[in-house]
């Protein structure tokens, strides 16, 4: 069929675009009616109602922001440096939207006799590439600091920097420690893994929260948004932004909450496997194409579980203090992701060992 | 210093324990708060869908009377601008001519009337001195308006819709027809 080995195979290509352009447009919509969602689940927590003028029960409000955001002045700080300032969002939003490419969103469909994944690219390092991208994150904010040449602007950026980096530490000693276990960086793989035995929640619950904290503090959100930190910092790095260059920003923070709910679904509750269910006994029972979206309606629902878990958290708990975050980070998670690392090494060496001590 | 109530408590300063360090207990009592809340009762009035009912002393706008049919009951007596704490109130009276009968009910009439609602207070002291039952507080407040200017309400604001040719209108200033 291969020419040469550099041929390109079309019918994938555009495969592989379509899926993209799907992934995009889904994670940008999701980004926007979590919006809507924090608003509404900020207003119930505090016995209000929440946006319900735009449309039914303020569904168009997401719209509605939007446009407002493209209406307002773009306004560029005469003694900014002009390139780094309009680069920072978009940095920002293409890391936030790049981590999606390893992200397994289903298993595969049939078409034509074909198998078409349903993950833009399988790579056998999934999870160094989704960190490789996260850490990168922090260009974004530190740029945009940095750029709009503001005292408070560059001191939020630095101290969202180095709250990223040291978190990052933290997600990285406990990641560790699932790979142990998975023996595969493919998050596929992992996947797969979780479908034939269990979930990795129930082998690796400290790992999870670990990793859960440090999500938070890698997306910015409450109790780690340091960075932003409305009434210390006046909105902190993107308090030179205007119009669509800070919704960039506000949204790139959204989807970063979306993914990082994808890949912590992935890596400890199974991705997309039909929770109780042998899928592919179903498979076989029903069909391949109905189970594949059905896994990938389960792989949403565990997404939207945590994104109401990371905006339930955000208007419950105040922002953490510098010290105490800094503290958090590496006296207590860093200590914390070793000691797991440590314990379920042995485990795993006791296990190949066939629990003989 | 003496503690001056009863109901002081000594701040506990000791160092935290390690559970209380990784803060988990008390982020999970927070968020055990805050999850209550989602069903609790919300105390928001849609509001231009939904007024919230005035208690029945309520004290709004004046509202200048007329009797059943439709005649005007002030005559421009001059009792409540006197008892106006503010002053906020002037008029002018007029002489009734032969022919306007079915217009005022006695033979002075009010020719302006005006009040500054920046002015007013809204006691009801006006309502009080009318010895007529020409002036009453009905149950809107005064909407905003762009000038000074405007918040001086003559006869045109301030009169109620005649019973004759609009019974609705009157009804609904009088409150006797609710609006929900």
């Amino acid at each position: 069929m291969y020419t040469t080995l550099l041929a390109i195979d079309w019918v994938v290509f555009w495969d592989k675009v379509i899926l993209i352009s799907v992934i995009l447009m889904l994670s940008l919509l999701i980004a926007m009616y979590e919006t809507w969602a924090e608003r509404k689940v900020a207003a119930l927590m505090q016995d209000r109602r929440g946006p319900n003028r735009a449309g039914p029960a303020g569904l168009l409000q997401p719209l509605a922001d939007g446009l407002k955001l493209f209406m307002k002045e773009e306004i560029v700080p005469g003694s900014s440096s002009r390139l780094l300032f309009i680069l920072g969002p978009g940095l920002a939003m293409l890391t936030a939207m790049m981590t999606s490419a390893v992200v397994p969103w289903s298993s595969y469909l049939e078409i034509g006799g074909r198998h078409v994944d349903l993950q833009i690219a399988d790579v056998n390092i999934g999870i160094l590439y989704v960190f490789g991208v996260v850490s990168m994150g922090v260009y974004g904010v530190m740029i945009g600091g940095w750029a709009s040449n503001n005292k408070f602007s560059l001191l939020a950026a630095v101290r969202g920097a180095s709250q990223i980096i040291s978190y990052e530490l933290a997600m990285g000693l406990s990641i560790i420690s699932l790979l142990m276990i998975t023996g595969s960086l493919s998050l596929r793989t992992i996947v797969e893994q979780q479908q034939a035995h269990h979930y990795y929640i129930l082998v690796q619950p400290l790992g999870f929260l670990i990793f859960l904290v440090c999500a938070f503090a890698e997306c910015n959100r409450t109790p780690f948004d340091l960075s932003e930190a409305d009434n210390e910092l006046n909105m902190g790095f993107h308090l030179e932004y205007s119009s669509m260059k800070l919704g960039f920003y506000l949204f790139a923070e959204y989807v970063n909450v979306f993914i990082s709910s994808a890949v912590m679904a992935t890596l400890y509750f199974g991705g997309y496997d039909i929770p109780f269910v042998n899928n592919s006994a179903l498979a076989q029972h029903w069909g391949q194409n109905p189970v594949a979206i059905l896994q990938a309606v389960c792989f949403f629902a565990k997404i939207g579980i945590f994104i109401l878990f990371f905006i339930w958290v955000r208007w419950t708990i105040p922002r953490f203090r510098y010290d105490q975050l800094m503290k958090l980070g590496w006296r207590m998670l860093i200590p914390l992701a070793i000691l797991n690392m440590l314990v379920t090494g042995f485990l795993v060496l006791l296990r190949q060992n066939h629990w003989h001590f | 210093m003496q503690p001056l109530t009863s109901r002081g408590k000594a701040v506990d300063r000791r160092p935290m324990n390690f559970l209380e360090r990784t803060y988990l207990p008390a982020i999970m009592k927070g968020m055990a708060i805050t999850f209550g809340h989602i069903f609790k009762k919300r105390p928001t009035v849609n509001y231009p869908e939904k007024h919230r009912p005035f208690s029945p002393v309520f004290r709004g706008l004046h509202v200048l009377n007329r009797d059943e049919e439709g005649r005007e009951r002030c005559t421009a007596c001059g009792l409540c601008a006197v008892a106006c704490p503010a002053e906020a109130i002037t008029m002018e009276g007029a002489e009734r001519l032969p022919g306007e009968e079915g217009l005022y009910r006695e033979e002075k009439y009010a020719a302006k009337y005006e009040i500054n609602m920046l002015r007013c207070i809204f006691c009801g002291l006006c309502e009080e001195a009318c010895p007529k039952d020409a002036i009453y507080l009905s149950e809107t407040f005064a909407p905003a308006n762009f000038t000074r200017s405007g918040f001086i309400y003559g006869k045109g604001e301030l009169l109620i819709p005649d019973p004759k040719t609009d019974p609705e209108g009157f009804a609904r200033a009088r409150g006797e027809h609710k609006t929900v």
